[in-house]
């Protein structure tokens, strides 16, 4: 048998194709060498340069036992650095290493569309980190070389622009049959299987406890929390108070969750105000759910406990959406139980004795809770105390050395110190985290809330009123909630950078990217199971099942490959017109029985069957010379293709 | 185990392939001629496409499905032009020159795009022989592709059949079509090597006794026919003069030479007796004598020149054959 000149595996790769594979591989592994160690960037593009050093010098390619040998070393230090291979961040470095190693037993074209391929995996590893609009364009680019890089496999002798051009074309081809797979590919939810145990490190978000410090550093981050759409007018900055983990234990320096037992749903009563609203919340991989203060509709899939929060029946460990209502001050639900209540005054014997005093000594003097709220809301507002994103650092007697010694501090400081005072008085009192604020995007009246509204107030139950929401730090620094985090802390404070007020035009262009970026996430990244639902009955198919949504998966994509088929046969199936006009006078002729041989030229047949056919003669010779002048002619004269066709119809 | 099946039951080859073997004229790869399958790359780009989605499903990465759509998408497009760039091309076959048997005949095919678009990468084989060479359609133009046959018996050979392949533009898939086109090349019989006859022929009947013909005794020039073999033309002699003359040699005026199937030795095949006229034929041409052919049943009058020497050499090709 004889070697086979279209099998890539007997063809060899030329420096072309190695370059244009490189740079495709250089392209996809960019974003992953912002996460991956330095050393492990080097090494794979030092591989990459090496293999392309090998076939610009026609050198052979270095021994196997070499290569093994560097793939050793290497994967040795991916160990050490993870201390794991087969984690997500390990195990995507170790892809990007062998797609150097790949290039240096690449041989032929088999081997390199393999490595090609390879990109595709570095490609769809990387949107396990970040899906944003510039990644998807930057994973758009690199298709197209991945795609002229076979292209030039296929066809080596082939000008390079052709190539990238029918690359251009192929996707092209590709994309309303991607479209339709897209929006009617049954969606199915995962996870399939269990996810390596670092899947989701690295999301950020509030934790179940509340320590110094710990909200300071969150609120350094300008992340995206969520987004909420409300319909018709946004509530004022001073009443979005986004309700998250509340806190019932304190062991004198950190807050952590109380029993968290989930409630059958009654809807709050009466209220200054209702709001509805969607939310588009980011992965935090917790259970809870942001609601506005006080939720009056719950999300599907979601509960709620005992204590008013919103808790997902499982982690929202990717970008979900969920739609809601809220009241503005309802009328006081019904009390609490007894056991909550005397968890809610609990203390640690032990700690903070100043305070403890301050607070027997309000007790001591005030006729009622009221009272003593009232004095302690006082002695914040008076007490001169510094909101700061770096605070003091505090010690074991977290509460009085805040209060008394430091004076300065972030609101889980504040909130802190209050429901101890609370407590420490006699008033059940709990901390709520969550957040406070976010900011109005004027381009698409979304509001952003980002990490750094991470807030944390508290409540105090009063009796017949129930739990009430005292803020703190709005007490003791009032700017915070009216003002936002940024005007509320002084200007050299570790503020992101993007909360600077001096900064207002850039601020303008970021609020019109994020309105993209939002319609980004919810269209293209929030599409789910749900929203493909919604697609469905938009098209009039209600309740649509996964065989719905296949059986018109498959007539659209039948229809396209139809479609498609018709433009690969569509420009050889139109001759020119005078071939046409042609074609019709040999089959007039042959009719009469006058045949034109397959060796016959246009003038002999002409003459044979002006000879055959007399009656004819000259319209038949007239044709054929026309025919020729303008088949073969040097300058067919204008105009000679419409007299031709008339010519042979009046034949 | 399909092509021993394809090979006992033409018809049904036939049938499959869409077309009656010797096409004539030009041969249009109509679709339904057209055949493809996923090449082996194509399955592990499928295999590569189904560890993607799964990733993209457990993940719930919305861009990991637009990703394998997209590539889903790019092989059903690549599928589509893979076919492309096979289908509606025109094929016609060239004149072969006549060949000995022992020598491969040179089969030439015109293979005409018909289309605005150019179709790289074209493998072009002939199936009997496996000679193959891949060829490029420039964008409306015409690729030629020359296919050698080993000619090992004397007659007509038929070209066969060929098969088109292309993996273009992907690699991701194989399509391919059969077609056997009328094209033939006559071979002329394995020429042997042996001592011409005598000459023979009323006007000279001494002739027996002159010298051997092959030799180069050179007697003079006369002027040029058409029937001439160039290789006796006086090119020095015509450079001199404005027309062009013919260099006669010893012997060639009068002797007439007449290869004679019944001067060979008996007990000689049929296909030794051809072979040993081709021989003759050859060397007579080349000595550029005045020679007939006389076979059984077929007889040509002495002659020479290039034509003459095609005649005979012809003749006995096809000596025998239906």
């Amino acid at each position: 048998m004889t070697p086979h000149p279209l099998a890539p595996e007997l063809r060899q790769v030329t420096a072309r194709d190695l370059t244009w594979l490189i740079a495709s591989l250089v392209l996809v592994i960019t974003p992953h060498a912002m996460r991956a160690p330095w050393w492990l960037t080097l090494l794979t593009l030092c591989l990459y340069g090496w293999r392309l050093y090998f076939v610009l010098n026609r050198a052979p390619l270095p021994s196997r036992w070499l290569v093994l040998g560097v793939a050793a070393v290497a994967m040795l230090g991916v160990w050490l650095e993870y201390r794991t291979l087969f984690g997500r961040q390990s195990g995507i470095l170790l892809l990007m290493l062998f797609s150097g190693l790949k290039l240096l037993e690449t041989r032929s074209h088999r081997d390199a569309a393999v490595a090609g391929f390879l990109g595709y995996f570095l490609i769809i590893t990387n949107f396990l980190y970040t899906q944003t609009i510039p990644i998807a364009a930057l994973a758009g680019v690199a298709l197209v070389v991945i795609t002229t890089t076979l292209i030039g496999f296929s066809a080596p002798q082939r000008a390079l622009r052709d190539n990238v051009r029918t690359a251009g074309l192929l996707l092209a081809h590709a994309a309303p049959a991607a479209l339709v797979l897209f929006l009617l590919f049954p969606r199915v939810q995962g996870p399939l299987w269990g996810l390596p145990q670092d899947a989701y490190a690295g999301m950020t978000g509030l934790s179940d406890t509340m320590s110094p410090g710990n909200l300071a550093s969150l609120a350094q981050s300008d992340a995206i929390a969520f987004r909420a759409e409300f319909q018709g007018s946004s509530p004022p900055p001073a009443l979005r108070y986004w309700r998250g983990p509340v806190l019932w234990n304190f062991d004198g320096r950190t807050w952590t969750l109380g029993p968290n037992y989930l409630v059958d749903f009654t809807p709050p009563r009466g209220g200054r105000a209702t709001y509805r609203y969607e939310v588009v919340i980011e992965p935090h991989n917790r259970h809870w759910l942001f609601a506005l203060e006080t939720a009056a509709t719950l999300p599907q899939r979601a509960r709620i406990s005992h204590d008013g929060q919103v808790i997902s029946n499982s982690p929202v460990r990717e970008r979900l959406r969920y739609d809601l209502d809220s009241v503005i001050e309802p009328e006081p639900q019904a009390g609490d139980n007894e056991g909550n209540l005397r968890r809610a005054l609990r203390v640690p014997p032990g700690f903070n004795p100043r305070a403890t005093a301050l607070a027997a000594q309000w007790r001591a003097e005030s006729a009622g809770d009221e009272a003593v709220l009232a004095r302690a809301i006082e002695f914040l507002r008076q007490g001169r105390y510094a909101y700061t994103l770096e605070p003091a650092l505090l010690g074991s007697h977290s509460v009085d050395d805040f209060l008394f010694v430091t004076r300065e501090g972030f609101c889980e400081h504040f909130s802190s110190a209050f429901v101890f005072l609370m407590r420490a008085a006699g008033i059940p009192s709990r901390v709520v985290t969550g957040y406070q604020g976010g900011e109005l995007n004027p381009v698409d009246n979304i509001i952003t809330v980002r990490q750094s509204d991470a807030h944390a107030w508290a409540e105090v139950f009063l009796g017949q009123r129930g739990w009430v929401r005292i803020d703190p730090t709005a007490a003791a620094v009032p700017g915070r909630v009216e003002n936002g985090l940024a005007r509320a802390v002084p200007q050299s404070a570790a503020l992101p950078l993007m909360m600077r007020p001096q900064l207002e035009w850039l601020r303008g262009a970021r609020d019109r990217w994020e309105a993209v970026a939002h319609k980004w996430n919810v269209w293209v990244l929030g599409y789910n199971p749900e929203r493909q639902r919604e697609l469905m009955s938009l098209a009039g198919i209600r309740e649509a099942d996964w065989r719905t949504l296949t059986a018109a998966l498959f007539s659209f994509l039948g229809v396209m490959t139809l479609i498609l088929l018709a433009w690969s046969l569509r420009r050889l199936a139109r001759p020119d017109p005078v071939q046409r006009a042609w074609r019709a006078f040999c089959q007039k002729l042959a009719k009469r029985g006058v045949e034109r041989a397959a060796h016959e030229g246009p003038r002999d047949y002409a003459v044979r069957a002006a000879r055959a056919i007399p009656a004819a003669r000259t319209s038949i010779l007239r044709i054929g010379a026309l025919y020729i002048g303008l088949r073969y002619g040097a300058q067919p004269s204008a105009g000679g293709a419409t007299r031709l066709r008339k010519l042979v119809r009046e034949l | 185990m399909i092509g021993g099946l394809l090979e006992r039951h033409p018809r049904f080859a036939n049938w499959l392939y869409g077309f009656t073997p010797p096409e004539r004229g030009t041969v249009v790869l109509v679709h339904r001629r057209v055949y493809i399958v996923p090449a082996r790359l194509g399955w592990i780009f499928a295999g590569v496409l189904a560890v993607l989605l799964v990733g993209s499903i457990n993940y719930a990465l919305s861009l990991g499905f637009a990703l394998t759509f997209l590539l889903a998408g790019l092989g059903v497009a690549g599928m589509v032009h893979t076919a492309r760039n096979l289908a509606r091309i025109a094929i016609s076959a060239g004149r072969a020159e006549p060949v000995f048997a022992g020598e491969s005949a040179q089969f030439r095919l015109y293979l005409d795009g018909r289309g605005g678009f150019d179709r790289p990468a074209i493998l072009t084989r002939h199936v009997a022989s496996g000679s193959q060479l891949v060829v490029d359609i420039p964008g409306g133009g015409i690729a030629e592709a020359v296919l050698a046959a080993p000619a090992t018996r004397r007659g007509w050979l038929a070209l066969g059949r060929v098969m088109l392949e292309t993996r273009f533009p992907l690699g991701l898939f194989r399509a391919w079509s059969y077609i056997e086109p009328e094209a033939r090349c006559l071979v002329y019989p394995r020429p042997e090597r042996s001592p011409l006859p005598p000459f023979t022929g009323e006007a000279m009947a001494g002739a027996i006794h002159a010298p051997t013909p092959g030799s180069d005794d050179f007697a003079g020039l006369r002027d040029y026919q058409s029937s001439d073999s160039p290789r006796h033309i006086a090119w020095k002699a015509a450079a001199r003069r404005d027309k062009l003359l013919t260099k006669q040699f010893a012997g060639d005026a009068a002797a007439e030479l007449w290869l004679d199937a019944r001067l060979l030795p008996h007990g000689l095949s049929l296909e030794q007796i051809l072979s040993r006229l081709a021989g003759w034929v050859l060397a007579a041409d080349r000595a550029g004598a005045h020679y007939g052919l006389r076979l059984p049943g077929v007889e040509i009058a002495p002659g020479r020149g290039d034509a003459h020497r095609a005649g005979c050499l012809q003749a006995l090709a096809l000596y025998g054959v239906k």
